[in-house]
Parts: C-alpha cells; structure tokens; sequence
C-alpha cells in the first residue's frame, strides 16, 4: 500500500476519484487550492484507491496523507 | 473630507491606504481574518477588528460583518482596495443605503463594467474600438469565411464552450478557417455538447497597455498616461511599466483622450482603469475596464507625482480634481515587479514562514509591503507579498536600477519569483522594449504556445 501526500498547505478543492477506483500512473487524484491557484496530485503509481482520507473543503498541510492506494 | 475609512482588504495594499490615511489626518480601521492577526496592517491602524476565519467568505468577502464594523466604529468612508469586494456593486449600493461612502464609482457604473458583453456595448457606444468579431453564433462556414474576409485574416476560431486556449484556432488564410470550421464545430459538439463557433480577428504580438484616469463627480476627468502590462504569467501581471516603451507621443494622447471621453460618457467617476489590446500597427481595442485602484498604481504615481490614494478619497469626499489635463506631467520612467511566493520554476505557490528580508534601499526605490522578516505567508490569500518599485529619468536608468535592487533583494524561508524577474529583466528582448504578452512563453520558458 502506498500513500498519496499533500506536497503543500492548502484546502482540498476537489476528490477526482473514489475509493475501489482504478488509477494510473501520473493520473490527477485531488485538486488542491493554494494561494488561489489549483494544484493537481496525481497518484505516483498504478493501483485501486482504498481510501480517501480528506473532505471537499478541508485545510491540508505539506506532507499530509490524501489518499491511500492499493 | 472623510474622517475614518474603513480598509476592507489586507496585505500591501491595506498598508498603502493606511500611509495615505495617516498623512492626511484621517483615522484608519483595520478589518483582518484569523490568518493576518499578526499582519503589519493590523498593527498600523488605528483600530483593528476580527472579521472572521481565515477563507475569505469568512472574512474579507464576508460583506456583512465589513458593514457591522463600520458602523460600531462610525467609519464614515470605505476603502475597497483591489480583490475581494472592490468591483462589488451590491456592496457598494448596501455602503449607500447605510450613509457610508464607498471610495469608488457608482454601484451602476460597477455594475455595467463587471459584465463582459454589455461592457463592450457600453464601451463602443462611448467611442472605443472593439476587436473586430461578432457576438452571435456563426451560421455555417460560408459566414465565417465571408466575415473573416472583412476582418482580415489571420482570424481565431472560437468554440462557445471552449476556455483557457481550449476550441480556439488561429487561421491564416479561408482554406484553412473552413477546415477548423467543420473539423472544430464536430469536436465542439462532441466534447461540450454545444457546436457554436464565433469568430474574431486575431491580434499578432499583441500588447497590454491600460489607461489610468481619474474622474470628479462633476464630470470633470483626466487621463494619467498609459501603464504597460504584456508581461504576465496565467493571465496575471509580473512586470509593469510607465511610458509604455512601445507608443508613441501621438498614440498616447489618442488613447488617453479616448479613455477618458469615454470614461466620462458611461458616468464614472474616482480613479479607474481601461484596459486596452494593442496591436504591432499601434492599433488599441477595448478589453475591460477596472473600476477600483489597480496593483500597479504606483508606477503611475512615479511618473505624475500624484498619490492616487489622496485622490481617491478627495474625489469620494465630494471635491472637484485640483488640476486639469494640461498640468498632468510624465516625468521619467518607472517599472514595478510583483514579488510573488512561488517557485520560479514551476510557478507553483510556496507559503511558509519567511525567516529573513532585507530589501534594497537607494534613489529611485520604493517599496509596498504585505510582510515582516518574520511573516508566516498563509495559502489562503494571492501569492503576492510584496511590490519593488524602481524609477529613473530614462527607461535604461530604471532598468539598471531594478537589476541591482533585485540582485540584493532577500527573502529567506520562502521561495519566491526573483530568480524569474532576473531572468526578465536581463533578457536583450526586455531591454529592447519587445514586451508582448507572450513575453514569459517566447523568452523564458521558451514553449509555443498561441497566446490570445
């Protein structure tokens, strides 16, 4: 199992996919809102989502797990 | 005159308005989210009070509780700066029904240059040109190739539901408008589910230069020279100049005295903006105008003399302009930087907490501040922490100026954009005055992309 990491503090903007989903590599997982900018995360692995771990709206800070994959 | 303005906003520019304030004698309140408690703004009011959370509908949008606390303090006058709720015309007419005067036009006037297509209307019933294109849906092929023939190629496809460079399709010539038509109009249907298509002639190395005016509620308006504005990065200033290194003394005038009776003629009144496309023939076209004091007031201030704040209030005070066209000067050049937190290369945001600052101190340099040398740059707010503004007699003085105070410009704990002004401003084509729109695409990041 591999995590998906916030790389900066900002809120959650958007969830792009849910858990059992299947993703591939380089595909964009959560948007995240900074600064007024939109910044992609995308998984760094193929696999199946297993587990969302933040909300639409929530405060994130650098380093935070997102998302984990199986 | 007002003798307590309320600032609805935050950073480098609450800071701005507070100098003015304090200068002229008036009292200043300061209006902060969770996020700035620690803010210099907050410090150097006169008062200061909690809006809210930090996000801005908690806070700086949060229209409501801006209104509650400029009634407890008795602010007689509100100071929108820039953002936030500044080209807000529900808020500005709430400001009049409660007796507050809202330092800016009138909630109609807002209202009319915040909406895209009527704007325009306004605008070129005013007297100012338009980019040739129509704003109805093309019927077929035919139309678009006979109207593209009376524009003038090159022309840009455009698909209605298309954005941000999507469904857009520069053409030089009709074999090539009539394939993008029918190729385009069968994607457009199939990915937005909408096939209309528009079209408009295509500016080539195209050139953003706006108009500052100011006008009195008398009518009275005056036009405060040009500021040039092409270089941007997503959309976004980065570098902004006055004179323009591109017009010329006529084209100048032309502009200004068409912003102006323009200005004029839609009602406006206080400090605005017209943004203008200008086209490698020094043709201009109307794009927008702000009506609110813009980012990069202060090259303008450097050229005229002039405090645009002081004139702001004066004007929303009630007082007639104390000057006519004919004693506006432009003396030297200026150019302004935006200091932003973000990675130079990838252009992404950096907050953090900044852990040293030391800026540039000589003739010819000015400074607009959001932050200290130990500020903590919160995600919720825009990137930009702060201005660098550099004058000299001719544009090659400003230029050198601005090269050194960059090179000892500091900030630590942070990434910001320096490294990329560097870049800018060391490149033969900046130092030539070739500043288009492209500018960062062509010569920094050296992609093609189309610019629009």
């Amino acid at each position: 199992m591999a995590e998906i990491k916030s790389n900066m503090a900002g809120s959650v903007w958007k969830v792009l996919v849910a858990p059992g989903e299947k993703v591939t590599e380089g595909q964009d997982i959560i948007i995240l809102e900074s600064m007024k900018m939109e910044i992609p995360i995308a998984s760094e692995q193929e696999g199946i989502i297993s587990e969302i771990k933040v909300n639409e709206g929530d405060f994130v800070n650098d380093g935070d797990v997102l998302a984990t994959i199986d | 005159m007002l003798k307590k303005i309320l600032i609805a906003n935050r950073g480098e520019i609450a800071e701005r308005i507070i100098k003015t304030c304090t200068r002229l004698g008036i009292k200043t309140v300061a209006v902060y989210s969770e996020a700035d408690k620690d803010a210099p703004f907050v410090e150097h009011a006169d008062e200061a009070y909690l809006l809210g959370g930090p996000r801005v509908q908690e806070s700086y949008l949060n229209s409501n509780r801006i209104l509650e606390i400029a009634r407890q303090t008795k602010a007689d006058g509100i100071h929108p700066g820039y953002g936030f709720i500044s080209e807000n015309a529900e808020f500005a007419q709430k400001c009049e029904q409660e007796g507050i005067v809202f330092i800016g036009p009138t909630p109609d006037v807002i209202s009319l240059m915040g909406k895209k297509v009527e704007s325009r209307i306004a605008m070129e019933a005013a007297g100012l040109p338009l980019v040739p294109g129509i704003s109805r849906p093309l019927k077929d092929a035919d139309e678009a190739a006979e109207l593209a023939g009376n524009f003038g190629y090159p022309v840009m496809l455009k698909a209605s539901a298309g954005g941000g460079g999507i469904g857009m399709q520069a053409c030089s010539n009709e074999a090539e408008l009539r394939k993008a038509f029918e190729g385009n109009q069968k994607r457009a249907l199939m990915f937005f589910g909408n096939g209309d298509m528009f079209l408009e002639k295509l500016i080539e190395k195209p050139r953003h230069i706006e108009i500052q005016i100011l006008s009195d509620a008398d009518g009275n308006t005056v036009y405060l020279w040009e500021r040039e504005c092409s270089i941007q990065r997503r959309h976004q200033k980065v570098l902004e100049e006055a004179p323009s290194p591109f017009l010329d003394a006529e084209t100048r005038e032309a502009m200004g005295k068409a912003a102006a009776a323009a200005a004029k003629t839609i009602g406006y009144t206080n400090a605005g903006t017209i943004e203008f496309l200008v086209d490698e023939d020094k043709n201009y076209y109307f794009l927008e105008m702000n009506t609110r004091l813009q980012v990069e007031h202060p090259i303008t201030e450097e050229i005229t003399g002039l405090d645009l704040v002081e004139e702001q209030i004066r004007i929303a005070s009630g007082e007639s302009l104390r000057f006519e066209q004919k004693d506006i000067i432009l003396d030297g050049h200026a150019i302004e930087v935006r200091i932003y937190a973000e990675d130079p290369k990838t252009m992404y945001p950096s907050p953090g907490k900044i852990t040293d600052l030391k800026l540039p101190q000589g003739a010819g340099i000015r400074h607009e501040l959001g932050v200290t040398s130990t500020s903590n740059v919160t995600p919720f707010y825009d990137p930009m922490i702060a201005k660098l503004i550099v004058k000299g007699c001719t544009r090659s003085e400003a230029v050198s100026r601005l090269k050194e105070a960059l090179a000892q410009y500091r900030v630590e704990g942070i990434k910001t954009n320096i490294p990329l002004l560097v870049d800018i401003v060391s490149h033969e084509a900046f130092q030539s005055g070739d500043t288009t729109t492209d500018f960062i695409q062509k010569n920094i990041l050296k992609t093609n992309t189309v610019s629009s």
